[in-house]
């Protein structure tokens, strides 16, 4: 495509999708929000390879497909038996399901929520024009041209404000299901934590079938000072699926933002996490995963910016790949000028198990104050030998030996996870694929 | 030699020393011990100019002139060495490297020449060798990767060739093997004399076998609990700390 | 930290000690480019039809290309139209045979820069050959070099004299399609050192060359190339700096390493061009291409590099991993002071079987100094067993400069192993203090730890090199003891 007219281009394409009736149409700053972030779209289109932070990502294919308009029809919901395979667990949690990106309250049980929690649908709220706050959807808070993309199609998502001081022991569980073929799905969750406040909060994405689906996800949390949000995000969707997604952070004082990623389904997994520290004496943690195989391919940006004195970042980051897999790790750490007393490290270890698979990986440290502490380091290799000749001579099978260092080395991600439903269910998705995994699983 | 009064210390916001006074004559051997976390360690490095402690209130004086007017360089140039807890590495700078540095910056400011690298290799070889260290520590960097004890043999290597006039040594016999105990506790007697005075800080009556104290002081809380003769440090084995601050509240209440 | 601080001011802010102005009469063409000053340039050096043709295509390619900008660093525009692109000092005749006909002025100003071309005889072991400005001015030991057949030559001479061997090689390792500034220096290139070690042959000595940008408004465009035969052996020194102006000057040079079987090169770079006064006035733009081809089975080249100077740095000094086990190196200290900038780090790229690759960066900011590490450690399906090991450190001193770390590992085989390594840090308060109550002054302390952070890169420069790195970043190291 010529640069000169990828404008028109998206035009032509989309235009006429922009002011279909999703959400919020009547009300006049949705709708103008809509058609500004059409137009920051349009402007560029779909990046290319030649953008630095698409280097190792092709979107290209993606950019052929005939139709981004939202699917703008509440599909027929899924069968009980289907919801019970997906689901990790329907007690224990405030669970929001949405369809194709249309919040379904029948499939729905958010369960009590208690004094301070208000979660709700964002179509409901766009509609009736509740008060959120509108800057949300303007352009400074994008970073890549999808979020744009997001904001002017999303036809859905969760909404959860959490008045200061409040506590939610039970995690939000917002489940994602993708049903039919050549879908384009535009969720959008945005979190409001007052001060001190403090949850987790689940996204599952669940693709049903190896069709050409299309999800553009953007997440936003605003943590007020002193909160602490667990943020856990798993990318199960269906082999031929297309997931784009960015989460996007900002933390006041002495809060805490933590992140776990696991991309273990779709076609392509891009995920843009990020985490500004805007007050002081912050803690951000990215935790992340991606054990993929055939020619899936997932790709981690992380930007964890130190904006204030005295924050504290750890990123964690583990890729197995197999098959004539890709997987893709750029993470940068900026300190900016007088965010002294910085302390900040990064690692970001992967296991290439195949000869056609592919590591690409960029740690990036940005860093403009002196008094910091910051490493990274990134590694890409095998198991380790020593390992498995000790196991060996304990008279474990090499097979075995194997897949048990594999998930050793993931398991150290996967603790982190704070749910206990989540953590047996990414622990039962990498050892499905392990060879011996079953026998691994009775030893657990 | 030195006198210190009434000196109050904190560190980031907290006060550690709460009023010492102690007064030091040369030739004389102090020992000083106390709990785990009464700020002897404190009390060394504030005497040593160490710049991330705020001295709130009291004096100290040192050989008639005002210690807190100097700076870290310029005490030890003086004379005042400490020898350190827990020493510290440097990667890339070699020992002879670095006590070169330090020896001629030293004699520079006693008016003597500066030892060029044939001298100074000649005396760093003798003093190892009273250290029982190995040369080969000489060209390997500042502490990095040395063992705990290897780490306070250093100290006391530094000590035996800079001669300060005042060396505070913090718990350099922990973490040192039974006989390099005795080497470091002869190569501190080889120091004693009239015209210099040592403070040692300890947790144990055994480096006071080879180095008979003066006088023994308890810190606790920051102060100066109770001081006495070289039988205190016997007691304190066998009775441990509790008394003497039973006894401290018994005379304040 | 203040102390330490005000030290490294007064380290960095000491004045340019290379900056004096030689009076000479030059020989220097029109400022622009155009093909008739590139058929100038070629006529001046005799240069056989090929080479001119060469320079064309080149400058032809370059028409067609764009300054990158990608590099973290920021700069004015360059105007290639205000740039003479050949300079050489005029002497009677076409250019110097021997030191006796080098203009004596000449060399009092090798001298003020502590090569005393004359002395270089008598002190042995360094070969130099001086490029000033554009052209090659002199080369010691040329004779002693003859009798082992080494060839160390001024680039033109080489052109007129080997026309077969940089026929064969030149262009080979950077073709001129391969960026901007080696495109341009492919078109312009004036001279240059050649180097080229026949089978067998241990160099006896270091070579090395000398390059000084001297005359006004002129830009640096000079090409080197060396090549080690089979299991040849030379260790190459190239030192760098120019006078002090207001305006920036350009430095674009290439240089061509090519090690067959067995071979190795090791090439070492002290660069103190000038880096522009403290408002960040003047001083040189270097953007070098400098890579090397491990071409032969177990060959193996290393580079290091002290950069000190220089307004803006962008090199990345690279090695090609073609011969099965060859081995790459890079072993770099930069250091950026006042409005310095400096873009660099190295690529490995690993093609052969058991090919292993080493890479030590060693970043040192200060004042209103960036400074960024950009790496590529790129491994091939075909590079079994491929290794590389990667450390970057950044050492800070201030509030308001910069230390940047952009690794690009790219591994496309399950049996390679890479680890990269990075730290930022500012010099530890406890060092400082273990140094000062040692009586060590706190200038001598950042000294000190400073040179401590950079040894496990000086360790790798021939000794002269060594030393004078060590007084670049201020650092004396006296009698022989560290
Ligand atoms: N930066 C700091 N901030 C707060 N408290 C500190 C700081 N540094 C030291 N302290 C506290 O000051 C007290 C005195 O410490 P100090 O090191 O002087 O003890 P000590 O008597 O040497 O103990 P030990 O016998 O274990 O060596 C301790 O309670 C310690 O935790
Ligand atoms: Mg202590």
């Amino acid at each position: 495509m010529e640069t000169m007219n990828v404008q028109e281009h998206w035009q032509n394409m989309a235009l006429d999708q922009v002011p279909l009736a999703l959400a919020g149409h009547e009300v006049p700053w949705v709708r103008e929000a809509r058609l500004a972030a059409f137009e920051r779209f349009a402007a560029r289109g779909f990046p290319t390879r030649r953008d630095e932070a698409w280097k190792y990502t092709d979107l290209s294919i993606l950019a052929k497909r005939a139709s981004f308009a939202p699917d703008n029809i509440p599909p027929d919901a899924p069968s009980e038996a289907a919801l019970n395979a997906w689901m990790l667990s329907r007690q224990n949690v405030h669970l929001m399901v949405f369809v194709n990106g249309h919040y379904s309250p029948e499939l729905s049980y958010p369960r009590n929520l208690g004094p301070g929690v208000q979660l709700e649908s964002l179509a409901g709220m766009l509609d009736e024009n509740a008060q959120l706050p509108p800057e949300l959807f303007d352009a400074v808070h994008e970073h890549t041209v999808l979020d744009a993309l997001n904001t002017a199609f999303t036809t859905d998502g969760a909404v959860l404000r959490l008045a200061p001081g409040t506590r939610l022991k039970t995690p939000v569980y917002l489940l994602y299901i993708a049903s039919g073929y050549g879908v384009s799905i535009y969720p959008r969750n945005i979190i409001l934590a007052g001060e001190g406040a403090e949850a987790t909060v689940i996204e599952h994405y669940m693709g049903t079938l190896d069709a050409h689906n299309f999800t553009d996800a953007v997440t936003q949390l605003e943590l007020a000072s002193g909160v602490t949000i667990d943020h856990c995000k798993l990318v199960q969707e269906g082999s031929a699926a297309f997931h784009i997604a960015g989460v996007h952070a900002r933390q006041k004082a002495g809060s805490r933002f933590v992140s776990h990623s696991f991309a273990l389904g779709g076609k392509l997994v891009r995920n843009d996490i990020t985490s500004s520290l805007d007050g002081p004496d912050c803690d951000c943690r990215m935790n992340g995963l991606y054990l993929l195989n055939g020619r899936q391919q997932a790709d981690h940006h992380t930007c964890i910016d130190h904006q204030a004195p005295r924050g504290t970042s750890r990123e964690c980051y583990r890729g197995v790949l197999d098959g004539a897999s890709r997987g893709v790790f750029d993470g940068k750490v900026i300190v900016r000028p007088g965010a002294e007393k910085t302390d900040a490290h990064q690692s970001n270890r992967n296991l290439l198990l195949s000869r056609q698979a592919e590591v690409d990986t960029k740690p990036q440290l940005e860093i403009y104050a002196d008094e910091v502490k910051c490493t990274h380091g990134a590694t890409v290799g095998q198991l380790d030998e020593d390992s498995l000749f000790y196991m060996q001579s304990r008279g474990i099978d090499a097979e075995t030996a194997r897949s048990l260092l594999v998930y050793g080395f993931l398991n150290d991600v996967i603790e982190r996870v704070p749910v206990s439903e989540l953590r047996s269910r990414i622990v039962d998705m990498v050892l499905d694929r392990l060879p011996q995994g079953e026998s691994i699983k009775e030893l657990l | 030699m030195l006198s210190i009064r009434n000196l109050h210390a904190s560190r980031d916001g907290k006060e550690i020393l709460r009023g010492i006074d102690l007064d030091i004559q040369a030739g004389e051997v102090h020992a000083i011990m106390g709990p785990n976390g009464s700020g002897k360690s404190t009390l060394a490095q504030v005497i040593a100019g160490q710049p991330g402690y705020q001295i709130t209130e009291g004096e100290v004086a040192y050989l008639g002139q005002d210690l807190m007017e100097l700076s870290p360089e310029e005490r030890a140039r003086e004379g005042i060495f400490l020898g350190f807890q827990y020493p510290v590495e440097i990667p890339g700078v070699s020992i002879a490297m670095f006590l070169k540095t330090s020896l001629n910056a030293i004699r520079r400011q006693q008016g003597l020449p500066e030892v060029d690298a044939m001298e100074f290799l000649s005396l760093v070889r003798e003093k190892m060798k009273l250290m029982q260290m190995n040369e080969a520590f000489l060209t390997r960097a500042v502490n990095e990767g040395f063992s705990g004890g290897e780490k306070k043999r250093n100290e006391v290597l530094q000590l035996a060739m800079l001669e300060p006039r005042l060396a505070i040594l913090d718990e350099t016999d922990s973490g040192l093997d039974i006989d390099a105990l005795e080497v470091v506790a002869n190569g501190i007697n080889g120091l004693r004399s009239a015209g210099r005075a040592i403070v040692l800080v300890t947790h144990y009556q055994r480096l006071l076998n080879y180095i008979k104290p003066d006088v023994v002081h308890v810190l606790a809380q920051g102060r100066i609990l109770k001081s006495g003769g070289p039988e205190l440090a016997l007691e304190l084995e066998q009775r441990g700390y509790g008394w003497v601050e039973q006894e401290s509240k018994a005379v304040a209440a | 930290m203040d102390a330490a601080n005000r030290q490294l001011d007064e380290l960095i802010s000491r004045d340019y000690q290379h900056g004096f102005y030689t009076e000479l009469e030059s020989d220097t063409v029109p400022l622009g480019l155009n093909e008739d000053i590139i058929r100038l340039i070629s006529a001046k050096k005799h240069e056989p039809e090929f080479m001119l043709e060469w320079r064309l295509q080149a400058y032809r390619h370059w028409l067609t290309l764009s300054e990158p900008h990608w590099a973290h660093i920021h700069y004015q525009p360059i105007d290639y139209q205000d740039i003479a692109y050949y300079s050489a000092p005029k002497s009677g005749k076409d250019g110097p045979q021997s030191l006796a006909e080098v203009d004596p002025e000449l060399l009092r100003t090798y001298e003020k820069l502590g090569i005393p071309l004359k002395e270089q005889e008598m002190l042995a072991g360094v070969a130099v050959d001086a490029v000033f400005d554009s052209v090659s001015v002199a080369t010691t030991f040329k004779d002693k070099l003859a009798d082992l057949g080494i060839i160390f030559c001024p680039f033109s001479e080489a052109v007129q004299k080997y026309p077969d061997l940089v026929r064969t090689y030149l262009g080979t390792v950077v073709p001129f399609t391969d960026n901007f500034y080696a495109c341009l220096n492919s078109a312009v290139f004036s001279d240059g050192s050649f180097c080229y070690i026949p089978p067998g042959v241990r160099c006896p000595m270091e070579l090395s060359t000398y390059f000084r940008i001297n005359a006004k408004n002129t830009g640096q465009f000079e090409r080197t190339l060396i090549i080690a035969d089979k299991d040849a052996y030379v260790s190459y020194l190239e030192g760098c700096t120019a006078p002090m102006r207001d305006e920036h000057q350009l430095h674009a040079a290439v240089v061509e390493l090519i090690a067959l079987e067995d071979a190795q090169i090791k090439y070492s770079t002290v660069q103190n061009w000038y880096p522009g006064d403290k408002e960040g006035r003047g001083g040189i733009y270097n953007f070098v291409t400098k890579r090397g081809d491990c071409r032969g089975a177990r060959s193996h080249i290393s580079w290091t590099q002290v950069e000190t100077g220089s307004a803006i740095t962008w090199k990345y000094p690279s090695v090609i991993l073609r011969g099965d086990e060859s081995f790459g190196e890079f072993y770099s200290v930069a250091l950026t002071n006042h409005h310095q900038q400096a873009d660099t780090g190295t690529k490995m790229i690993h093609v052969g079987r058991n090919t292993r690759s080493t890479v030590i960066s060693k970043g040192i900011s200060a004042g209103l100094g960036q400074n960024a590490y950009r790496g590529l450690i790129k491994v091939l399906a075909s590079a079994d067993g491929a290794r590389n090991y990667t450390q970057c450190d950044s050492l800070l001193l201030g509030h308001r400069c910069g230390a940047h770390t952009f690794p690009y590992i790219e591994v496309k085989n399950p049996d390679a192993q890479v680890e990269h390594e990075a730290s930022t840090s500012r010099i530890g308060e406890d060092q400082l203090f273990y140094c000062t109550q040692r009586g060590i002054s706190p200038e001598d302390a950042v000294s000190m730890i400073v040179s401590g952070f950079c040894k496990a890169v000086f360790k790798e420069l021939p000794m002269e090199f060594a030393v004078e790195a060590q007084k670049l970043l201020g650092v004396s190291l006296e009698g022989g003891t560290g």
